[in-house]
Order: C-alpha cells, then sequence, then structure tokens
C-alpha cells in the first residue's frame, strides 16, 4: 500500500483536527427513509477548492450524501439524517441553522439540466434578485460574469431574453451551473451532472469544473468512473451491503482517498473489484 | 417476384379491425359536431340578425317595458352580467387559487387538507340553484336584492371549480423545477410565487376561463337574489339588476314577438361575450409566456 506523502491532505482525513482547508466534515452520517436505513456510517472530510468524486453503483447512497450536504433532503418528508455534517465546523443540522441560508452557500446542479421556464437572463438573474439584488445594472453584471464562468457567455449573448428551454441539453447544463454560481456560492454540489448529455457536452462541463476549482469546491456524483478519474481530487467509493435479515440495501462509504490511490491502489478488494470493472 | 423477405403484411382480421375503428371514431367526431355547430348555427341565425339591425342601440338602450313592442335593446342585461360575473370572479379567483396553493404545496395529505379537498368536491355537486336558495336565505333577505347576492352565488359555484383546476395544474409542474429553486436558497412562498405558479398559469388561466364562462350563463342562482330592472344598475353593491340569462329564460317563455326576438338577440350576445373575453385572455396569457420566455 502507497503511502501519502502529501503531507497536507493526509489521506486518513477523518482523524484529523479541523483545519482552514477543510469545508465539509461528516461524522457517522446516517440517513433513513421512513424506516429504512438508505446510509450508514459515512465518514469524510472534503476540502477547498478540491473536487470530490462520490462513485459507486445504484443504490448505493451516493446522491443520499450530496442531498445531506446542503439540506436538499429536506424536501422529502420522510428522509431523516442522523450524525453530523459539520460545515465550516457547524453542524448543518442544527437548531439555529436556516436551510436557505445553507442552499445559498451551498448550490446544486441536478443530473437532468432543469432550467426554468423562463429566458436565459432571467434563468441566471433568479438567484441574485431572491437575494435581493434590485439594481438592473449589477444584474447585467452578474448574468455576463456567471454566464462567462460557465463558458456560454459567447453562444448565448445575442439571444438573453429568448427561452432557455430552446437551447440544446450540454447548453441548458451549463445555464444551471451558471445559474448556480450566480448566487456565488462557496460550495457546488453536482449530482451526475452528465449523464443526460453526449460525450462532447460532457467534455465541456469537465473542463469548465478544471476552470472554477480554484474558485470553488465541488462535489460530483459519477457513474462514470473515468470522469471520476479525469476530474477529481478525491474520490469516495460506496457500495451497498444487504443486511442478512431484512434483505434491505443500505449504502455505506467504503474507501475515500486520493484519486489516483482509489484507481491505482485501492486499499479495500471491493474498491478495487469495482474499478477495475469486475463488479457493480 | 419473390422477395427474399416477406415483408408485405398479410390482409388479416387485425386490419379489418384497425379501419373499422378508426371508421367509427370518425363517426364519432361527425356525431360530436352535429351539436356544436346546430347551437352555434342557430344561435347566429336567430341573433346576430337582430343584434346588429339595432347596432348600437342594442348595448346601450333599456330593455323595453312592453314585450309586444319590438326593437332595442339590452344593455341593463349586458352591464349586469358583466359587473355580477366581473364580481364574482374576484371573489372566487384569488380565493380559490390561494385555497389551491394551501392544498397542494402545504397542506398535501393532511387531515385539514383532505377534509377541505373533500367538500370542495361536494361542493361542485351541489345544484346551482340550491346555491341561489343559500345565497337567498343568508343574504338578500337581510341586504335586499342586489347584483352582489348574484355575484356571491356565482363565486360559490366557481370557487370549487378553481380550486380543483388549479390544484391539478399545480401538480403538473415537475418537482424538479421547485428542488432548482430551492438549491439556489429560494424559501418556499417565493419559490411557490416565482417558479411553480409562472409554470402553472396557462394551464390555471384556462380552469378560470372555464369558471367564468360557466358562471355568466347561469341563470339559476340569479333568480331569487338580483331580482329584475329594465333600467341599467352599474352599482353591484344596491338595487336590482338583471342578467343577459335571466333575459333569455324570461324573453324566451314570452310568447310575443318582441320578448321572442331579444331573447335571441340575448343568447346570441352572451355567447359573443363569453367567445370575446376567452379569446382576449388566451391572447393575453401567451403573450405574458413569451415575454417570460
Amino acid at each position: 500500500m502507497p503511502v501519502d506523502t502529501d503531507s497536507l491532505q493526509p489521506h486518513d482525513a477523518s482523524r484529523e483536527a479541523h483545519s482552514d482547508n477543510e469545508v465539509f466534515r461528516l461524522n457517522d452520517l446516517d440517513v433513513h427513509y421512513g424506516k429504512f436505513r438508505a446510509v450508514r456510517d459515512v465518514n469524510m472530510v472534503l476540502r477547498k477548492h478540491e473536487i470530490t468524486a462520490f462513485i459507486g453503483p445504484s443504490g448505493c447512497g451516493k446522491t443520499t450524501v450530496l442531498r445531506c450536504l446542503n439540506r436538499m433532503n429536506d424536501v422529502i418528508d420522510s428522509a431523516k439524517v442522523g450524525g453530523q455534517v459539520l460545515y465550516h465546523g457547524v453542524d448543518l443540522y442544527g437548531p439555529e441553522v436556516s436551510a436557505t441560508e445553507v442552499r445559498r452557500r451551498i448550490g446544486m446542479v441536478f443530473q437532468r439540466p432543469n432550467p426554468f421556464p423562463k429566458s436565459i437572463y432571467d434563468n441566471v438573474a433568479f438567484g441574485p434578485k431572491v437575494n435581493g439584488v434590485r439594481s438592473k445594472s449589477e444584474l447585467d453584471g452578474i448574468v455576463e460574469e456567471s454566464l462567462k464562468g460557465a463558458a456560454l457567455w459567447d453562444e448565448v449573448k445575442t439571444r438573453l431574453k429568448s427561452s432557455a428551454l430552446g437551447m440544446s441539453g450540454g447548453q441548458q447544463q451549463r445555464l444551471c451551473i451558471a445559474r448556480a454560481i450566480a448566487v456565488q456560492p462557496e460550495v457546488i454540489l453536482m449530482d451526475e451532472p452528465c449523464s443526460a448529455l453526449d460525450p462532447i457536452a460532457t467534455a465541456r462541463i469537465e473542463d469548465l469544473m478544471q476552470e472554477i476549482k480554484d474558485r470553488y469546491t465541488i462535489v460530483i456524483v459519477t457513474h462514470n468512473m473515468q470522469q471520476a478519474g479525469r476530474v477529481s481530487d478525491r474520490t469516495g467509493f460506496f457500495t451497498t451491503e444487504v443486511n442478512p435479515d431484512s434483505d434491505r440495501r443500505t449504502g455505506t462509504l467504503v474507501e475515500f482517498d486520493r484519486t489516483p490511490v482509489i484507481f491505482s491502489s485501492p486499499r479495500d478488494e471491493r474498491t478495487e473489484a469495482y474499478v477495475t470493472g469486475r463488479f457493480g | 417476384m419473390s422477395l427474399a423477405v416477406e415483408l408485405r403484411g398479410k390482409r388479416s382480421w387485425r386490419m379489418v379491425k384497425s379501419h373499422l375503428m378508426v371508421g367509427l371514431m370518425f363517426l364519432a367526431f361527425l356525431v360530436i359536431l352535429v351539436p356544436l355547430v346546430a347551437v352555434i348555427g342557430t344561435v347566429l341565425a336567430k341573433g346576430a340578425g337582430i343584434v346588429f339591425r339595432d347596432f348600437p342601440d342594442w348595448f346601450t338602450k333599456p330593455i323595453p317595458i312592453r314585450s309586444r313592442a319590438k326593437g332595442p335593446g339590452m344593455g341593463p342585461a349586458i352591464v349586469g352580467t358583466i359587473v355580477i360575473t366581473a364580481a364574482a370572479s374576484l371573489l372566487a379567483i384569488p380565493l380559490g387559487i390561494l385555497g389551491a396553493v394551501y392544498l397542494h404545496e402545504y397542506g398535501q395529505q393532511s387531515r385539514p387538507a383532505r377534509v377541505i379537498r373533500f367538500l370542495a368536491n361536494v361542493m361542485t355537486g351541489v345544484p346551482s340553484i340550491v346555491m341561489g336558495l343559500f345565497i337567498y336565505v343568508v343574504f338578500t333577505l337581510r341586504f335586499g336584492l342586489s347584483g352582489l347576492g348574484g355575484a356571491l352565488a356565482l363565486a360559490c359555484l366557481m370557487l370549487p371549480v378553481v380550486i380543483r383546476s388549479t390544484e391539478e395544474m399545480l401538480r403538473l409542474v415537475p418537482g424538479h423545477l421547485r428542488e432548482a429553486s430551492y438549491a439556489l436558497g429560494t424559501r418556499k412562498g417565493r419559490t411557490i410565487l416565482t417558479v411553480v405558479l409562472p409554470a402553472a398559469l396557462p394551464g390555471v388561466v384556462s380552469g378560470c376561463l372555464l369558471a367564468i364562462a360557466r358562471a355568466a350563463g347561469e341563470t339559476a342562482p340569479l333568480l331569487f337574489t338580483i331580482g329584475i330592472v329594465n333600467s341599467t344598475n352599474w352599482n353591484v353593491f344596491s338595487g336590482p339588476n338583471t342578467s343577459l340569462s335571466y333575459q333569455i329564460f324570461r324573453n324566451a317563455t314570452d310568447p310575443r314577438a318582441g320578448a321572442q326576438e331579444r331573447g335571441w338577440g340575448a343568447a346570441f350576445t352572451l355567447v359573443a361575450i363569453t367567445f370575446i373575453f376567452t379569446v382576449l385572455a388566451r391572447v393575453i396569457t401567451a403573450r405574458y409566456q413569451r415575454r417570460r420566455g
């Protein structure tokens, strides 16, 4: 087993004390949907300005964990979160914490591009308007900056007032990224952002992730292992365990490490089986 | 010539059945067309001439007191229909939309929401004349005949229609739009106002139009609540009023020639008003949609 030589980013992160570049720390995260335990005992630390990928077979709880990071699971009535999700040391599920405030800082891009049925401009300006930006010139500036940030400006600058639904799937997904960065979040969560896109559009999104990673912390869920290998700094491998008593499947984190380690010399044999394609 | 692969369909019983069914459907379409064309055609043929013969007096002159006398107009009934339906819409539509938003976005499957939904469904089945009686007892006996009494009765009829159609439209708004809005840190109320309702708008407008069109044609609830006048009364809050639907009923049951004429004229006017209003509302919604992109 190779020793991680990067002393600033030790692989067994959950045992480390809180450091400045730590954004999220998950302590024994448990998620139930009603009585069904979907995910158990996830411990990990996500770092600033890194891209973290979650990989694993379907139903292993990657998306569930991702949606805990900005409290999107609140939207599902039956979902209950146990354990701790610390964001800069603050418990996201603490009694004083407002889910809307959390989501302003931690944006999200979804699996299917989901622009609002409004104009391109109004899609990007939506978040800033909700956050109280009223001045037209300021909004114009934010829209331009965000669209440039999402590498979309040149394609749409002449038709900002036309409907977002008239764009291609890849453009719509970049619009959704522009919409997310328009509220200047610190973190962007991406839930399989390329699964509905063709390889060219996927490559554009991946390039975009590299361009913006020095400004944002990115967590991406992906079914595509090559994608995790290409874009991420760290990878967490999740899998499902079948409970012999109830025959229910519960997801859990098997291994979390720097991406090259996960793909070339994983410590857990289940990880190795998955990344070499022998399972899942 | 024999082909390597036989791709020609067999003349089977299935094909015969297919043609038979398509034929039957076309026949059904023709049958449906008969009442549609007949109703519009009759009203147009018998009413349009009377309205345009006396244009524009038909729309402005009071209703002649002597039913034997031919001639215009229908002014008081046109005004009455417009103010009473408008007042009913102002009462029922905001309340109905708010109620539907509560039911679908907040109440969902909770006990109070289920009770309200059930009562709204029951209310749809209440005959309109019963609704008129109800308003007569609780309102008209105390405050006297007025357009407002009629508007209240019509609003009671419109309310469940607006609630049900709006809730149905809210249900059709995809969940991922709500999620997209929440993910930007938008509160629930703001999400409903800026994302959910605009997305549901065309359907909500359709539902409201249907309710308004039905209310404009209702006669029974107005029988005891608005009374009858032959001169125009713009004031919906006081004094008896009249409506096109009621004038159709009164004149059609009067055998004298003048009344018969005015009955058809009123029928044509009512159909025309409903039609123009529906088209107008559609155009406005379409333009609003385009502006939003």
